[in-house]
C-alpha cells in the first residue's frame, strides 16, 4: 500500500516533466496533475508496475473549469474564452488496496486528451461520456461517438458552463 | 351499465344499444403496450402485480404495438425517446389511447427547468387522453386513471370519436 506522496515521486522519476504536480492542499483526496499527452502511458506503467498494479479505473469524469475570460454576448448568453477542460481518473489496486486520483487538463479551444480504453477497457464508455456532456476529444479511442445525447445532437456540449439550449430539436419544442 | 352482474335465467335476452355493447368491449379489455420508461414505469408495474391486478379491468401487456389498445407513458421522455415514442404510437391501430402517468410526461416534472435532454410533456409529439399526476403515481392513482379512460371510452359514439 503506498500513499499518493510515495507514488507521485515514483512516477515524477519515470516520466519527469509529463507529471505536473501533487495537489494536497483540497479538502478533497490529493490529485497527481499528468500531462493529457503523456496520460495514456502513465496509466499503462501504474497499471502494469507490480508495486503499483491499479487493476480497476473506479470512474472517469470529465470537468469544465470555467477558468477562462466570461463574457456575455448582445443576447445575454455566457460565453467563455480559454481556460481548461479536465478529465478526472479515480483508479484503485484491489492487490495493494490503495487509491490515486490523476488529473489531466486540456485547453478549451483543443479539448484533446490520450484515450485509456486500452488500459481499462470500461473507460471506453466513461470516455464517451465526457465527450458527449464536455466535449472531450480521447485521442485513440476506437469508437468516439455521443452516448447519452442523441447521435444528430448538434447544439454542443451540455455540461459546458456556456452551453445554450436549442429552441427546437426535429421540431419539437426543447424549451418549457 | 351494471353488466352480467345478474344470473341469467334459461333463455334470457339482452336489449342494449350496438354502440353501448362495442364500448364496452372495447373499454373491457384495453390491451396496453408493454412499455415502460423510468421510475414511473415501476409503479405501472405493481399495477399489473397480483395486489393491484390491472388485469381484472382487462388490462394486459402487449409486445407489440400493432396488438395494443392503450400505451402508458410510464416517465421521463427524453428528445432521443420522444421520437421512437412517436413511432411506436404511430404503429398502433386505431381506436388508440394515451395515458400520461406522472409529472415528467405530463411537463416535463423536475426537469423543467434545466433538463437539457427531455422533453417539457409528451403532448408536445402526440396526443395524451388522460393526465395522471404523481410523481410517480401510487397504482391507485394510475388505476384511476384507467377508470377516468374507460369513462371516455364508454361515452364514445360510432360515428365520431368524442372529445
Amino acid at each position: 500500500m503506498k500513499t499518493p506522496e510515495e507514488i507521485f515521486n515514483i512516477l515524477k522519476e519515470k516520466f519527469g516533466d509529463a507529471i505536473i504536480e501533487l495537489v494536497s492542499s483540497q479538502p478533497v483526496e490529493s490529485f497527481i496533475t499528468v500531462n493529457p499527452q503523456e496520460i495514456d502511458k502513465v496509466c499503462r506503467f501504474l497499471f502494469d508496475n507490480d508495486e503499483l498494479s491499479f487493476d480497476s479505473l473506479m470512474n472517469l469524469s470529465g470537468v469544465d473549469d470555467a477558468n477562462g475570460k466570461k463574457t456575455t454576448d448582445q443576447n445575454g448568453d455566457n460565453i467563455i474564452e480559454g481556460g481548461t477542460l479536465s478529465v478526472y481518473y479515480h483508479i484503485e489496486s484491489t492487490k495493494h488496496r490503495h487509491k490515486l486520483v490523476l488529473k489531466a487538463s486540456a485547453q478549451r479551444e483543443n479539448p484533446e486528451i490520450k484515450s485509456v480504453e486500452s488500459i481499462w477497457r470500461h473507460a471506453d464508455w466513461h470516455e464517451r461520456e465526457a465527450y458527449d456532456l464536455v466535449g472531450i476529444i480521447f485521442l485513440n479511442h476506437p469508437n468516439l461517438t455521443r452516448i447519452l445525447m442523441p447521435y444528430d445532437w448538434e447544439a454542443g456540449h451540455p455540461l459546458r458552463k456556456d452551453y445554450k439550449n436549442p429552441e427546437f430539436y426535429h421540431g419539437m419544442k426543447v424549451p418549457y | 351499465m351494471g353488466l352480467l352482474d345478474q344470473q341469467f335465467t334459461k333463455e334470457s335476452i339482452v336489449v342494449t344499444k350496438v354502440e353501448d355493447l362495442l364500448n364496452w368491449a372495447r373499454l373491457s379489455s384495453l390491451w396496453q403496450m408493454g412499455f415502460g420508461l423510468a421510475c414511473c414505469a415501476i409503479e405501472m408495474m405493481a399495477t399489473s402485480a397480483s395486489h393491484y391486478d390491472f388485469d381484472r379491468f382487462g388490462v394486459i401487456p402487449r409486445p407489440s404495438p400493432r396488438q395494443s389498445d392503450v400505451i402508458i407513458i410510464s416517465g421521463t421522455v427524453t428528445l432521443k425517446m420522444a421520437i421512437r415514442i412517436k413511432r411506436l404510437y404511430e404503429q398502433m391501430p386505431d381506436p388508440k389511447y394515451v395515458i400520461s402517468m406522472g409529472s415528467c410526461s405530463n411537463c416535463g416534472g423536475p426537469y423543467w427547468e434545466h433538463g437539457y435532454h427531455v422533453l417539457k410533456g409528451v403532448d408536445r409529439v402526440i396526443p395524451v387522453d388522460v393526465y395522471v399526476p404523481g410523481c410517480p403515481p401510487r397504482p391507485e392513482a394510475l388505476l384511476e386513471g384507467l377508470l377516468k379512460l374507460q369513462e371516455k371510452i364508454r361515452n364514445e359514439s360510432l360515428v365520431k370519436k368524442s372529445v
